[in-house]
Parts: structure tokens; sequence; C-alpha cells
């Protein structure tokens, strides 16, 4: 029976996977298979000397990863710890933290855009200030990056907290009885215990910040300073540009530096089943 | 720019229309293989004489009708649902719309050429039309020309690269200055008609605490107005549609001289025009924080209703006088017909009729805002002020360009110059960098 997963995984996700790598290596249009030239490593190279969003992309793509872990999963893990103590009004906070996940992007993009816009945003109008939120290279991808947090708190939240819940009650009260307090008790009995939920909060900030893309093409397409590989990517063959041999280096690019991730987190849950 | 795909469409053009589907498809591939050549002067040259006579010819029959404009999206999509029932009512056939939103449409018309596309679609004339014809997606409709009431600057900017045409126009829309007549008359302005005069309108307006022009960049695209109205004024209107083709190079004299005097000028732009949208510039020229705004004449969409009747425009001046001011950017709309539409010549005999001033007057009279119609017979009762003026304008402009991502290569216009534009905005002063820049993406792509 594992011959039909096997299949569909092999069609759905390696055959398209080694046509991008493929591809990568080729000019086309994406209308005719005739259309296709064979240009060798040209659009790598062109990638790495003359496409100057390029550099900026990468740039981007590690800051986002790295204030994902920094702020948000952090803030979200002391929202669960906090909420996981049955204080009086715990559902109607999860419920306020856990709301930006539930809305569509669309809306999350709009509702930034009536804070943050220059002449018309409410923080300009609030604080009197001239800044340029969406547009100032400089200051755009924290502006993006504070709004991308505003959702990534309540996902990291939730699945800590459903994590927490799981944990044997006994637990804290040995700890307790040990004469252990709080804090010492999270350090050293819960947050070890909780090493697979770690584990895939880790993998989950990986994996959102290498495909972050959707708040920063509602923005501006991931131009002016929001240069993200996923954005790139889209902008070579979604849309009326059709270069999709250009596009698929960037996104063979943007898959090597997965696999990376990835083989990382295997070896460690291979390594774990092991012992 | 040697690409295989032009050979194609020479070839497309000559057989006849009955010859669809697979079989078609077929004999191209085939035909691929001769010496393209030869072949494609002799087919051009027996291409021209045939069918020269008008559309009527073409059977009417349903059609599938895709358009750019989505339900409820306002007076674009009244204006298309209108013209789509007059034409069924009149030919009584079913016209089948399918109504997609602007925007969508535009992001995913590869797509939707490659799946089964619509008989008969909307879409822009120029390069981007012209792309479509090379690679053979749409169909050859050189047999519904001439059109009555349809000009030769639309033919022109209906027509590919192999000199046939695959498109027909439908209305037009100029850019030029706009302005609050209100603000001009309150400060005794008066639109200026050489660039002196506009210098010293500019500087007044700084005088009074007012930025001299509204603009934004958010849009990648709306920048490149700019770019074109100033390199038509500073290198003229053949250096535009050359450079444009990729025969003349970004990083020459002329294009950086075109940088350097847009540098000049935007002291006298609004700041921050990264962070703003087109809306957002225009509010502020309905709120007299600016003075002018240089955009399309769908600047009347972002102000208020009581400012648009106040609206009023003016083409920008010549910097030259040797090459003058009678160049613009008016991108044209209108439909083509898909190559693998499943009834051509129905397809055809719509098409002919939605070039037609009938079709035209059924649109405007039916919406709440008219369009200009391409159709010089269209009647022009429904038009306001603006679109009398713009008629005017258009017919005394000598030539008429599309608009930067009309008439550029779309890789190009879309991967490079939408972001170079920005990057000019934020660092004026690499122009050097910027175009060598574009230049050597552009020769990357265009090969």
């Amino acid at each position: 029976m594992i011959g039909i997963p096997t299949v569909l995984v092999v069609w759905l996700v390696w055959l398209p996977a080694l046509g991008s790598v493929l591809l990568s290596f080729t000019k086309w249009n994406g209308f005719k298979f005739s259309a296709i030239q064979w240009v060798g490593t040209q659009n790598y190279v062109d990638i790495a000397t003359i496409y100057p969003p390029f550099w900026p992309a990468i740039r981007h793509n590690l800051i986002w990863l790295f204030f994902l872990f920094v702020l948000p999963t952090v803030l979200g893990i002391v929202l669960a710890v906090v909420l996981d103590r049955e204080m009086w009004g715990s559902r109607f906070y999860q419920t306020a933290f856990y709301l930006p996940v539930v809305l569509s992007l669309a809306l999350v993009g709009f509702i930034w855009q009536l804070f943050y816009s220059t002449d018309q945003g409410l923080i300009n109008e609030v604080f009197g200030s001239k800044v340029d939120w969406y547009g100032d290279p400089d200051v755009n991808l924290w502006a993006v990056l504070v709004a991308t947090a505003w959702r990534h708190t309540g996902y990291i939240m939730l699945i800590y907290l459903a994590g927490l819940k799981g944990i044997d009650a006994s637990l804290r009260e040995a700890a307790a009885v040990d004469g252990a307090s709080e804090v010492k008790t999270f350090f050293h009995v819960i947050f070890p215990v909780m090493r697979p939920i770690n584990m895939i909060v880790l993998v989950i900030v990986v994996i959102e910040s290498l495909r972050a893309f959707d708040l920063v093409w509602i923005v501006n397409k991931g131009r002016n300073g929001l240069e993200l590989i996923s954005a790139l990517v889209s902008q070579n063959v979604i849309g009326e540009a059709t270069r999709y041999g250009f596009g698929s280096a960037l996104a063979v690019i943007m898959m090597v530096i997965s696999s990376v991730f990835i083989a990382i987190y295997l070896r460690i849950v291979f390594r774990e089943e092991r012992r | 720019m040697a690409r295989p795909a032009p050979r194609e469409s020479h070839l497309a053009g000559t057989l006849p229309a009955s010859v669809g589907g697979f079989g078609r498809r077929s004999l191209l591939r085939g035909a691929l293989g001769v010496g393209a050549l030869g072949a494609a002067g002799m087919l051009t040259a027996c291409g021209d004489d045939g069918g020269s006579g008008s559309g009527a010819s073409a059977k009417a029959g349903n059609v599938k009708f895709g358009i750019n404009e989505a339900k409820g999206s306002g007076p674009a999509n009244e204006r298309l649902q209108a013209m789509a029932d007059a034409y069924a009512k009149k030919a009584g056939v079913t016209v089948s719309v399918n109504a997609v939103d602007h925007n969508t449409f535009q992001e995913s018309i590869t797509t939707y050429l490659q799946g089964s596309p619509d008989d008969v679609f909307t879409w822009f004339a120029g390069y981007r039309m012209a792309q479509f014809a090379e690679g053979g997606q749409i169909a050859d409709v050189s047999d519904v020309w001439p059109l009555d009431g349809i000009g030769d600057a639309f033919k022109k900017a209906s027509t590919a690269a192999d000199g046939k045409q695959y498109f027909v126009p439908v209305s037009y829309y100029p850019w030029a200055v706009f302005h609050r007549k209100s603000v001009f008359e309150k400060n005794g302005w008066t639109q200026p008609t050489t660039m002196d005069e506009l210098t010293e309108l500019m500087k007044e307006m700084q005088g009074k605490k007012m930025t001299p022009f509204a603009f934004a960049a958010k849009d990648a695209w709306a920048p490149m107005g700019t770019f074109d109205i100033l390199n038509m004024r500073l290198n003229g209107f053949d250096f535009h549609m050359a450079l444009t083709k990729g025969e003349k190079t970004w990083d020459s004299p002329e294009v950086r001289n075109v940088f350097s005097t847009w540098k000049t000028l935007l002291p006298y732009h609004q700041e921050n025009s990264l962070g703003r949208t087109w809306q957002e510039a225009a509010t502020s020229m309905a709120k007299g924080e600016c003075g002018m705004y240089l955009l399309g004449t769908f600047v009347v969409d972002g102000v208020p209703t009581e400012a648009q009747e106040d609206l009023d425009f003016f083409t920008f001046p010549a910097l030259d006088q040797t090459i003058g001011a009678d160049a613009l950017d008016a991108p044209i709309d209108g439909f083509c017909v898909a190559s693998g539409a499943q009834d051509e010549e129905a397809g055809k005999a719509f098409i002919t009729w939605l070039a037609s001033a009938e079709a035209a007057d059924a649109a405007n009279n039916s919406a709440s805002a008219p369009f200009i119609a391409a159709n010089s017979a269209a009647s022009t009762a429904k038009y306001g002020e603006l679109q009398k003026k713009s008629v005017e304008v258009v017919q005394n402009a000598k030539s008429i360009a599309q608009f930067l991502d009309r008439d550029t290569n779309a890789d190009l216009a879309n991967t490079v110059i939408t972001a170079s534009l920005q990057e000019f905005i934020k660092k004026p002063d690499s122009i050097d960098s910027i175009t060598t820049s574009i230049q050597q993406q552009a020769k990357s792509i265009l090969g």
C-alpha cells in the first residue's frame, strides 16, 4: 500500500522539483516547450552578479529568521506559559492573540496599511510623525516584521499552549514539592519535557522565515527594501514577466538553503530515535 | 532580439482560419524546421493583399468573452457588460461573460492564454500585445481591418512586428499634468506652456508652501509615466520607441540625461513617494497640498466627487524646442481573439462590432462614467469636459506611446525597470550605476 503515496510524492514533489532544477539552466517564456533554450549556468551567474535585488533578498531572509526567533517566538512561548496558568479571562486572551492567525492575509495587509500609511495612517496621525513606513527602505522591513510578529506570536503561542496542556501535572507537583521556584521549574523540568514541541517550533520558524512572502507581496510586491527570495521568484514567473528559467534558478537557490535546514532537522530527529 | 517566435506568427497569419486547433499547431511545428527566413519573406509578401474587406464577412456566433473588470467594480465593468449585452441582442447570439478582477486578470494572463482562454478577451495595445502575437497565443485579425472610424494611429498600435493586426481598440486615456482649476484661479496661475513657465510656477507653489507635483511610486509602474514624458521631450518619440524595443541602450548618454533632468525635478515632487499609492497622491492634490499631478485620466477615480468637476490638465511642455511637445502617453485598451478560440470566426465578428461606434455608444450610454472611445464616429454626448479635452489633446498629438510597461518587453519592464526606477528615486545620485545595471540585465533578458 506504500505504492500510491510514493507515486503521488514522486509525481507532485520530486518531478516538479527536478523540473525546476532543469529549467534553471534554460531560458524559457513558459509557452512552448520548443522555445526552451539551454543557457548553462548563465541564470546563476546573472543572479549573483548583475541582479541587484538578490543579495538584499538573502540578507532580508536572514534578518527575518533571526527576528522571528528573537522576538515573536520567545513572546509566544511566554504568553503560552502565562495563559497556561488558568488565570481569569485566559480564554479571552487566547482568542485575542490567536485572532491574527485566522485573518486572511489580504485583510492583514489592509489593516496594517491603515496603521502605516504615510499621509493618512494611524501611527503618523497620532504621533505627528512623518515616517514613510512602507516606502523608506531602511524602515519598511521592520514595519513588515512587526506585522508578521503580530501573526506569528499567536501561532507559536497556540502550539506551545497545546504542548503545555499535555504535560503531566505530577511533574509540576513533584517540582513544587522539591521546592523549585516557578522559573526554575519551567527551565529545568517543563522546557526539557517539551523537547518535541520545541523541535516543531524551531522547524516552523525556519520554514516560515524562508517562505515569508505574503505580507511583502501585499505591501509592494517585494521591491524597494522588501526583497525576499520567494518574492523574487514570484516577480519573475507570476504576472506578465515570464522568466521561467531565471525564476527557477532563484527557486533552486531557495530549495538548497531550505534543504540545509531540513537536513539538520532530520539528523537530529533520527539521532533521537536511535537513542 | 533574434527569437524564433516571430516566424510562427507569419505562418499563422497566412493560414485560413478554418484550419484550426491541433492541425494548425502541428503544421506550425513542422514548418518551423523549414528555412524560416525565405518562408517568412514569401509569406508576408502574399499576406498583405488578402482580405482587406470589412469584418462583416466573419460569421457571428456564440462567443465567450473574458473581461478584466470584476462584476460590481464600477463603470468599467458596466461598459463591457453593456457591450456584451448589446451585441448578444443585435446578433442574436449568446455572449458568455467571464469577469475577472483587473489585476488578477493581468497577472494570470500567461496561464490564462495557455489554458482554455475565452474566444475574445480584453487586452492592451503595444508590445504587450505584440509579444503574444509573436508567441502565437493571439489570432491574426488583420482581415477585420480597416475598421470604420478607427484611425491610422490606432492601426499602428494594433499591429505586431510582422505587420499584421492582432488587436482592435476600443478606448484610450492620455497621461497629462492634472490640477484643480479653483486652486489655479485662486492664486492667479495659468497653465504653463513652456518649461520656463512651469519652473516659475513650481517655484511659486513652493513659496506658498505647496508641493508642486504630487508623486507616488509604491506601485512600481507609476513613476514610468514621468520617465516616458521626459524621454519623449528630451530625446524624441523615435528614440523612446527604439529604446523600448531594445534598439537603443539604457546606459546611453540620452537615457542618463533623462535621469539627470528628472533628478533636477525631484525636489519639486512629493517626498516619500515610495510608500505612497497613486490614490493617496491624487488625494493630496485634491486637498490642495500639491499643485499638480502627472497621471492618466483615471486620476478622477482617486479624487472625491466634488473635486472631479474641478480638474483640468495640460500636456507637459517642451524641454527641447527642436523636439517639441507633440508626443504623449495614451495607452489604448481593446480586444484580442485567442488563438485557441473555439470559434475564431465568431470571435472576429464580435471584435469587429466591438470596435464600432455603435458598441462605444452602447457602453457609454449605460455606464455611470464614459470612456474615451477610439472610434471617431462615437457619440461624445456623455463626455465631460475632461474627456472632450482628452480627445482634442490626443488628436493634436503627432505621436502616441502606449506606456513604458506596455511598450517594452514584459520581462524587462516588470522585473528590472520597475525596481530600477524605484532605486533611482531612492538614490538620485547613482544614475550611472543604475543605468549600467539596467543595460546589463536588458542585455541578458533580450539576449
